[in-house]
């Protein structure tokens, strides 16, 4: 039997992926939006539909940056509105481990896995700058090394408080007048990060645990997935390095007891459907160019220079000027950490070899659309890279907000499902059942 | 209309400890979507203004300073954030009032969730900040240790001066979220092609609130929301807590146990609004009640007494009898100067049918409650005014 595909929806989000020029593009905050994609991906039988989040609006050159879409809602808030108005997706919400305290989180994840009946999952993230940090009354206190230690940490005390309730904790018998079994929710966790003890208030919900994402391509983000995720929510989507990624983090699961099968790795990835190859190219370079406007790609090439460029003009050369590799003009993108230096000159040698301008540089650095053609040649391209080992499954990020995966879902899932590659309907109620983790950690008072 | 405004506080089985074991009470259910789906719609099928939805970071206990050993009563909870937000799918007009905590939940989080939550539901959100002095609430949190939070400590002198800290910090909780809500102007987004913005920058605004507790940079990440600022809502008992639903809230729900004690009670948040110079709407004043109703509520209400070991005590006076007599109690305490009253049902379902199926149409009667919704958002629904964002120029 081939591999099955695992599909998620990721809404539209904030970078510059997301075209809201387009006449097509509604609302990036209305709830109808939210629907209409969550429904769609329903609809499609997909797995899962992801938020992402930013606490704090990104900045370039000390202002905010106002070039892409701007402003969501809190992830958990809305998922739980479309526990509402869906019944089997999953529902995957981005929670940072810095910002929040395990106490709080794991109640709130676990409230969103009691209300969609079994189908929460939280995808993990570690930002922990000052910056972020200054919207928190406790601020921005963590130095960058130990944030995959907090993260841990916290994910551990998350485990610890949802495993301090019985899966049969209720009674509720009239007869005998007991509610619940003695002892629920006594917890005591501490390590270098908490000291925590008490009773939890929220029992045990439909998973046992909900589903945990992991997004960082780091060796320390990939150890930590292979040893506490079910997801990795991963950016390698060109076949050779997604299947280089895909062997690394599948090798290290062995040294945590976990098989091949616990964990499922998934790039996100967009995609553009056409009737013919040509008209699927044609539409993919108009994506590309309204993504990135004359303003972005100004916008783009200083966040790598780390200087105000916007002297220059976007249709012209790439600018003779030294990169300032100080501390840079961009506050709150992962995408302009590291070393900028290397990147404008691999530029700089790109754009003198193709003859490009700021803007088609540009296009062309940022372009990631691996999946192009007909819904017949997208259909098999997704099918060839999961059945050898580029991924599970994939994060599908649409450029559109809310209709964006319309096309897919009426045109390429059906192909999927003929191929006996992708379901036909939910097997189960809860997203572990999607995803075919069957092996829900058991509580701590049953392993006693 | 004329008449008064009711709300109904939701909270696991009902407010009598034992209420679970009604023979109506669905105890098995308590954290299901499709138990609060029912109640929210049981609760806009009587049109009343709102529901509040209960929270705390202790578990249910019988003691006030700390969890207990019983098991013969309610415990367990959700998020009460998360519960409003999924009642949005499941209702068309009902007001949803989360409560939260300001002593240990960033400021931040909150204004985000309760401005989602007012997306989600096109303009019915609002909140409830509440302190949390608590011991255990801060060891389940770890991060502040807190005094020994007993009837001994509460009648020690040292006592008042910790109150005291904890409601100026919740003063400034609010006033971060309510700036954080006003961070963003109403058209801040305008989707400009020719110079490729998505939004108007000018129109986002830092709120760089520095206090003595803690300091919030802002602006929300979350755009401003459909009642611009949801309503907030504060439940006090004495005239610390008063001055802080004067300073910070819309609504205060209040414990009165007579007429007299009600005309007393609104005399006192009238003078907390003057000595903590309110500018604006005077604050609407809700009186809480425990309620049974029925023919059977004495029967009912002494069974649940019997079963639990012990009558049921609270901070606000227990109604038990004919949903006729609790109608005249309630034009009776309104004539008072009260806008409305937050009922606490003695048992859930059961008590909230008698309010929506006989209380309701008995007010109807005497044209004293709506006979359907006129308005769109729970703000308009209280006679309050969509506010522009402080941070806007004028125009």
């Amino acid at each position: 039997m081939p591999k099955q595909i695992h599909l998620a929806a990721h809404f539209p989000g904030v970078n510059n992926t997301t075209v809201w020029s387009d006449p097509a593009s509604k609302s990036q905050i209305d709830f109808a939006s939210f629907i209409h994609l969550a429904q769609t991906a329903e609809r499609g039988k997909f797995d899962f539909f992801f938020l992402a989040e930013g606490l704090r609006l990104r900045e370039l050159k000390g202002r905010i940056h106002d070039l892409d879409v701007v402003g969501r809602p809190e992830s958990l808030t809305v998922l739980s509105a479309l526990a509402g108005v869906t019944t089997r997706l999953g529902l995957a919400a981005t929670v940072n481990s810095t910002f929040n305290e395990p106490y709080e989180l794991a109640r709130r994840l676990a409230t969103l896995d009691h209300l969609s009946d079994g189908r929460a999952a939280w995808n993990v993230v570690t930002s922990w700058d000052a910056f972020t940090g200054e919207n928190f009354r406790r601020g921005g206190y963590l130095a960058q090394e130990d944030r995959y230690s907090r993260a841990k940490s916290t994910l551990r005390a998350a485990r610890e408080l949802w495993d301090s309730w019985d899966d049969d904790a209720i009674l509720a018998d009239r007869s005998t007048g007991e509610f619940v079994r003695p002892g629920q929710g006594e917890f005591r966790y501490s390590d270098e990060h908490f000291d925590i003890e008490g009773r939890f208030t929220t029992p045990r919900g439909p998973q046992g645990h909900p589903v945990i994402i992991q997004a960082g391509n780091s060796d320390e983000g990939r150890e930590f997935a292979a040893s506490d995720a079910d997801v990795i929510f991963s950016s390698y989507s060109k076949f050779e390095e997604a299947r280089l990624f895909y062997k690394d983090v599948k090798d290290r699961l062995a040294k945590y007891r976990r098989k091949h099968e616990d964990l499922k790795i998934l790039p996100a990835t967009t995609y553009v459907l056409g009737d013919t190859e040509e008209e699927a190219a044609e539409r993919a370079a108009q994506i590309r160019r309204a993504q990135v406007s004359p303003q972005t790609a100004i916008a783009f090439v200083e966040g790598f220079w780390g200087r105000d460029l916007s002297a220059y003009d976007p249709d012209g050369p790439l600018p003779d000027l030294e990169p300032d590799l100080g501390e840079g003009v961009s506050q709150g993108r992962a995408q302009f950490r590291g070393d900028r230096g290397a990147v404008v000159r691999e530029w700089r040698r790109l754009a003198e070899e193709k003859g490009f301008s700021i803007r088609e540089l540009v296009i062309e650095v940022t372009g990631r659309q691996p999946f192009i053609g007909t819904p017949r040649t997208v259909a098999d391209q997704l099918d060839d890279f999961v059945q050898n080992d580029g991924s599970d499954g994939f994060i599908l990020v649409p450029h559109l907000t809310p209709g964006g995966l319309d096309d897919f879902v009426d045109q390429v899932v059906p192909l999927l499902q003929e191929k006996g590659v992708f379901r036909t309907d939910y097997t189960g109620p809860t997203l572990r059942d999607h995803l075919g983790l069957t092996a829900p950690r058991t509580s701590r008072k049953e392993a006693r | 209309m004329t008449g008064l405004h009711l709300a109904v506080a939701l909270d696991g089985a009902g407010w009598h400890p034992a209420a679970w074991r009604d023979l109506l009470a669905r105890p098995s259910e308590l954290l299901s979507a499709r138990y609060w789906s029912g109640l929210a719609a049981e609760a806009e099928r009587g049109l009343l203004d709102f529901v509040t939805i209960e929270d705390a970071f202790a578990l249910q206990s019988s003691r006030f300073e700390g969890p207990d050993d019983r098991t013969d009563q309610v415990r367990g909870r959700l998020d009460a954030v998360l519960v409003a937000a999924r009642l949005a799918a499941a209702t068309t007009h009902l007001g949803l009032v989360p409560t939260t905590s300001t002593t240990h939940t960033e400021p931040f989080h909150v204004a985000i969730g309760i401005a989602s939550l007012d997306h989600v539901t096109r303009g019915r959100a609002g909140w409830r900040p509440q302190v949390s002095g608590r011991t255990p609430d801060a060891a389940h949190f770890g991060r502040r240790k807190f005094p020994r939070f007993d009837e001994a400590f509460y009648r020690a002198p040292g006592s008042a001066a910790f109150v005291a800290e904890l409601f100026a910090e919740a003063a400034d909780a609010v006033e971060v979220v309510r700036r954080l809500w006003d961070s963003w102007e109403d058209d801040a987004e305008i989707r400009d092609a020719e110079t490729g913005r998505f939004i108007d920058r000018d129109k986002l605004h830092y709120i760089d609130f520095e206090g003595e507790h803690f300091s919030v940079r802002g602006p929300s990440i979350t755009p401003r929301s459909p009642q611009g600022q949801p309503l907030v809502t504060a439940l006090a008992h004495d005239v610390l807590p008063y001055e802080f639903a004067a300073r910070s809230a819309d609504v205060v729900y209040v414990t009165p146990h007579s007429r007299e004690g009600t005309a007393e009670i609104i005399a006192q948040v009238r003078d907390a609004e003057t000595r903590t110079g309110r500018t604006g709407e005077p604050l609407k004043i809700f009186a809480d009640l425990v309620v049974f109703l029925g023919d059977d509520a004495d029967g009912r209400k002494a069974e649940l007494d019997e079963l639990d070991g012990a009558e049921l005590a609270s901070d606000a006076e227990i109604f038990v009898g004919a949903p006729a007599r609790l109608a005249d109690l309630l034009l009776d305490w309104k004539a008072a100067g009260l806008d409305g009253f937050r009922l606490r049902p003695g048992t859930l379902t059961r008590d909230l049918e008698a309010i929506t199926r006989a209380l309701v149409p008995e007010l109807q009667a005497r044209g004293e409650f709506r006979d359907h919704y006129a308005e769109t958002t729970l703000r308009a629904r209280l006679g309050l005014e969509r506010p522009a964002s402080r941070y806007a120029a004028a125009p």
